[in-house]
């Protein structure tokens, strides 16, 4: 068997995994990268990106669409239509771009990237199943790096017309009624393309409403968008069953049946901790994810974990933040996780941006408000729908969350992110100059509220 | 009734100002004539300022270490004179260089009328400025994660400092760049366990002797370019021939090897007479000097004190180790004279079983060099055929680049290491 050594080896290229990498190597230390499928995990190939795209390619159809029906800004167009495969083409090319990308960066940064399925066979050793054959690889350092998959039901296995959310990123053709099972944000921002696509789109969610992470207040804007785009939301409702085009569901008021063809499961993700050999390892878990401390150490001398594996939110940038983090700890530098804020993002329309505590999570905070409505560039993008908020100590100002829902709004999530990391007061973002017109006055202007109502 | 001002009386020896060390009394007390109301010092002496009347103190003249010019006013008193107006006080010269007490905190405010030297000023220093607002909140409590920028974060992470044991003074209790730069000054280096952590600060006004020390170190530092060499000595014989000297000398004073080391250096200094110098800088004159006054740094509780063994050349080794003896005595009860405390042409400094592998003697401004002396070691020395136990010590010689050239330092350190090494040639008169 053919032998190779390293000081870091990551299992994973996702976003945890290849950020580690890149980082690792620009510090000089001699790593490896090993992956089973494509540069770039998840986040690159089946989920941000590609989800994004198909995101963006619909909100042009249904925009053109618009347009077609005919509106108040005098703009005529003829009904558009579109042709869902060269849609995913666009996609892939996109994807191929990023993940080239990607190849590129760990070369630059002399990071040997393994293509392989890796098997953990200790702490320090791992075997890469190679096209060339098995590969063994000793390392000081292991950084676990493995992310997560869809999370499919008992009842809708997936196969078919039961889709996870990486087939449905490849369907070559719009489906006239599509299913989703589950309102998290995956379904959603899915379920809400599909629907500016032309699809009928009925969203079962087994909770008293979608997104069940966020307040009533933030997911009004979305439930009434989606009513406007024609999709059927059924809250407290669980998916049963699929056959013929039928899907079953048990809601409070007694078994239904909706009409499908296709049936989206988006029901959460687990992470990927079994099939390589991670259980001999014997690593302390925390529920079903690896047991970190805040330098990404799992429990066993040498061996790290990052991103998806490592528990919620499941997010890129927290995966990135993480490898980032961990190729500093591994290069000998004084690093450790002490961020104040994890930005999320919902692209679903309208969006939605949260950073820090939400209202329920500080009973005795300050809440300051400012409706998207009162924002004239809201106005001149034809929406008036969303608003901007902030949770405030009301002693000190000190802001203690952020959040926002509108169209566009996701951009304001680096904004929100820095006011928290900077320990911010309702002064600073107030005293900061927003240019004028943006949809970005709306958040001085809630400090400017949460200010008046300390007084 | 009358209101008299107290000035700052002429001590004499034309000094024109003087640091005000220690006040004995405060404004309100109730004084009586000859009480002591505070003690100021001059260029090497500690003078203690007695009351004229019996009365009452009005106001102060200034804080501790506060420089004061002869003739300012000291403190004003309310006494049971008819005339009001300004008097010189009279003064009592009292123990020079008196070294400071340890620092003790409690002893800052009250102490005893009678204890005459001066004491370190302990104030707890104020850990940051207040919060806007008045939100002083740290340390915080467990668990409420600090509020700091991500530099901030990141500077204090790498400097290991816990920003939980921080005060913030910024917005809402934001720990800013300026509340880590007071913590760095405060020196507290990284924590580790929580129950050893301590919290706090003190500040330490540097008065006194301690600041006489501290502006002469910074004058020489900053004056004089140090080429400082560092030498083995092997000291095995004169260990033996101290042995042998001090033997049988029941309760007299026994020989240190300061006494050989004083030798070594005079009879170099004969061959080398640019050493035993003064540089005037400014009027750009080396002054050489015949006689070898021999400046010994002497730790004592208060800090450095340079007592002098004049003519050093002409004692004897036991004569010299006696002087020594007498003059650090002196020099750590306080009871050194002002002569005897100045007037060096040279210093040796010793930092006996502490010396250390090598120093970096700082050169005792106007001199032109310094001979450290450090430790004494039984080291084992390769002797050209095997490794035999020899008692090693080394020394680290400073001298004034701009008027000494290392060639000049090298043979002179040369030099006292051959006398050293072969002690005899220490006493004779022959050129060595
Ligand atoms: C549809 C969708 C949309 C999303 N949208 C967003 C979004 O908008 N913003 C956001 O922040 N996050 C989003 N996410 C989540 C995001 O993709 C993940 O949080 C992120 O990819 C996690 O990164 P990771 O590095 O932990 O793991 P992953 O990206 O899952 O990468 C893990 C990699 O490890 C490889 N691997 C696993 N086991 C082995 C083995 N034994 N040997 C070799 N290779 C192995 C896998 O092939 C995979 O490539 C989305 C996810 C989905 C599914």
């Amino acid at each position: 068997m053919k032998r190779e050594t390293c000081k870091l080896l990551i299992l994973g290229a996702g976003p945890g995994g290849y950020v580690c990498a890149n980082r690792a190597g620009q510090l000089g230390i001699d790593t490896i990268l090993v992956e089973a499928q494509a540069l770039g995990g998840t986040c690159l190939n089946v989920g941000c990106i590609p989800s994004k795209a198909l995101i963006h390619a619909a909100d042009e159809f249904h925009l053109v669409r618009h347009l077609a029906e005919g509106n108040p800004l005098g703009i005529t167009a003829a009904a558009p239509a579109i042709d869902l495969t060269q849609t995913v083409a666009w996609k892939d090319g996109i994807v191929k771009r990023l993940t080239g990308g990607v190849a590129g960066m760990m070369k630059k940064a002399k990071v040997r990237v393994i293509t392989g399925q890796g098997q953990i066979i200790d702490g320090k050793t791992v075997e890469v199943e190679t096209q060339e054959g098995p590969l063994r690889i000793s390392t000081e350092s292991l950084v676990i790096a493995t992310g997560s998959r869809p999370q499919d039901i008992g009842a809708l296995p997936f196969g078919g017309d039961i889709l996870s959310s990486t087939d449905v990123l490849n369907m070559q053709s719009v489906p006239k009624r599509l299913a989703v099972v589950g309102g998290g944000y995956i379904g959603l921002e899915i379920g809400t393309a599909m629907a500016k696509l032309g699809a009928q789109v009925t969203v079962i969610e087994a909770a008293a409403q979608i997104l069940p992470q966020y307040d009533a207040d933030l997911t009004k804007p979305v439930m009434a968008r989606l009513k406007t785009l024609g999709v059927t939301v059924l809250t407290g409702a669980k998916a049963a069953g699929f056959g013929n085009g039928s899907l079953e569901i048990q809601t409070k008021e007694g078994p239904q049946t909706i009409d499908a063809d296709k049936v989206l499961v988006t029901v959460g993700r687990v992470p990927v901790t079994d099939g390589f050999g991670l259980e001999g390892l014997g690593l302390t878990m925390q529920g079903r994810f690896i047991d970190i401390d805040d330098r990404c150490r799992s429990s066993m001398h040498g061996v790290f974990a990052i991103g998806d594996v490592t528990g919620d939110p499941m997010l890129a940038h927290r995966a990135m933040a993480q490898g980032t983090l961990v190729a500093e700890v591994i290069a000998g530098n004084a690093a450790r996780w002490d961020k104040r804020a994890i930005p999320a993002v919902c692209f679903t329309d309208p969006e939605i941006v949260t950073v820090g505590l939400l209202p329920a999570d500080a009973p005795d905070a300050g809440v300051a408000l400012f409706p998207l409505a009162g924002n004239g560039r809201s106005l001149t993008l034809e929406r008036r729908d969303g608003f901007m908020r902030i949770v405030y100590d009301k002693g000190t100002g000190l802001v203690l969350g952020i959040q926002a829902i509108g169209a566009g709004l996701s951009e304001m999530a680096g904004e929100f992110a820095l006011a928290l990391e900077m320990a911010a007061t309702l002064t600073d973002i107030a005293e900061t100059i927003h240019a004028h017109p943006t949809l970005g006055e709306a958040v001085q202007e809630a400090a400017i509220e949460g200010l008046l109502a300390q007084q | 009734m009358g209101i008299s001002s107290i000035k700052i009386p002429d001590v004499g020896e034309g000094v024109a100002e003087v640091e005000l060390v220690e006040w004995h009394v405060k404004v309100g007390d109730i004084v009586k004539e000859d009480d002591i109301l505070a003690a100021v010092m001059t260029d090497k002496a500690t003078v203690e300022i007695p009351c004229l009347f019996d009365g009452k103190i009005l106001s102060l003249g200034g804080a501790l270490g506060d420089t004061l010019v002869v003739g300012a006013e000291l403190l004003t008193i309310e006494h049971d004179g008819a005339s009001s107006g300004a008097v010189e006080a009279q003064v009592n010269v009292v123990a020079s260089d008196a070294p400071e007490e340890p620092d003790e905190p409690e002893a800052a405010e009250e102490k005893p009328a009678s204890d005459n030297a001066p004491k370190p000023v302990i104030q707890p220093a104020p850990a940051a400025k207040a919060p806007e607002g008045g939100n002083a909140r740290a340390p915080r409590p467990e668990g409420q994660p600090p509020l700091a920028a991500p530099s901030v974060r990141a500077r204090a992470r790498e400097a290991g400092i816990d920003l939980r044991q921080v005060a913030g003074s910024g917005p809402a209790g934001r720990i800013l760049n300026n509340d880590l730069d007071a913590v760095f000054e405060a020196g507290s280096g990284p924590q580790t366990s929580t129950s050893r952590r301590r919290e706090g600060s003190e500040e330490i006004r540097i008065i006194g002797l301690r600041r006489k020390i501290a502006d002469r170190m910074a004058l020489a530092n900053a004056r004089i370019p140090h080429i400082t060499v560092i030498e083995e000595i092997d000291v095995t014989a004169v260990e033996d021939l101290r042995a042998v000297m001090n033997a049988g000398r029941g309760d007299k004073s026994k020989l240190t090897v300061l006494p050989f080391v004083s030798a070594a250096l005079c009879r170099a200094i004969a061959d080398h007479p640019e050493m035993n110098a003064h540089f005037d800088d400014e009027a750009g004159i080396v002054t050489r000097h015949a006689p070898v006054h021999i400046g010994i740094a002497t730790m004592t509780d208060g800090g450095l004190v340079v007592p002098v063994l004049r003519h050093a050349e002409s004692h004897a080794p036991f004569a010299a180790a006696s002087e020594i003896a007498r003059l650090a005595e002196a020099a750590r009860t306080g009871k050194a004279t002002r002569d005897e405390l100045a007037g060096s042409t040279i210093t040796i400094t010793s930092l006996g079983p502490l010396g250390a592998v090598a120093t970096t003697p700082i050169i005792n401004h106007p001199e032109v060099a310094i001979l450290g002396v450090n430790k004494m070691a039984m080291r084992p020395m390769w002797d050209g055929s095997q490794f035999v136990p020899r008692k090693m010590m080394n020394v680290s010689a400073s001298f004034d680049h701009r008027v000494i050239d290392g060639w000049d330092a090298a043979t002179f350190v040369a030099l006292i290491k051959r006398l050293l090494e072969n002690p005899a040639m220490m006493f004779m008169e022959d050129e060595a």
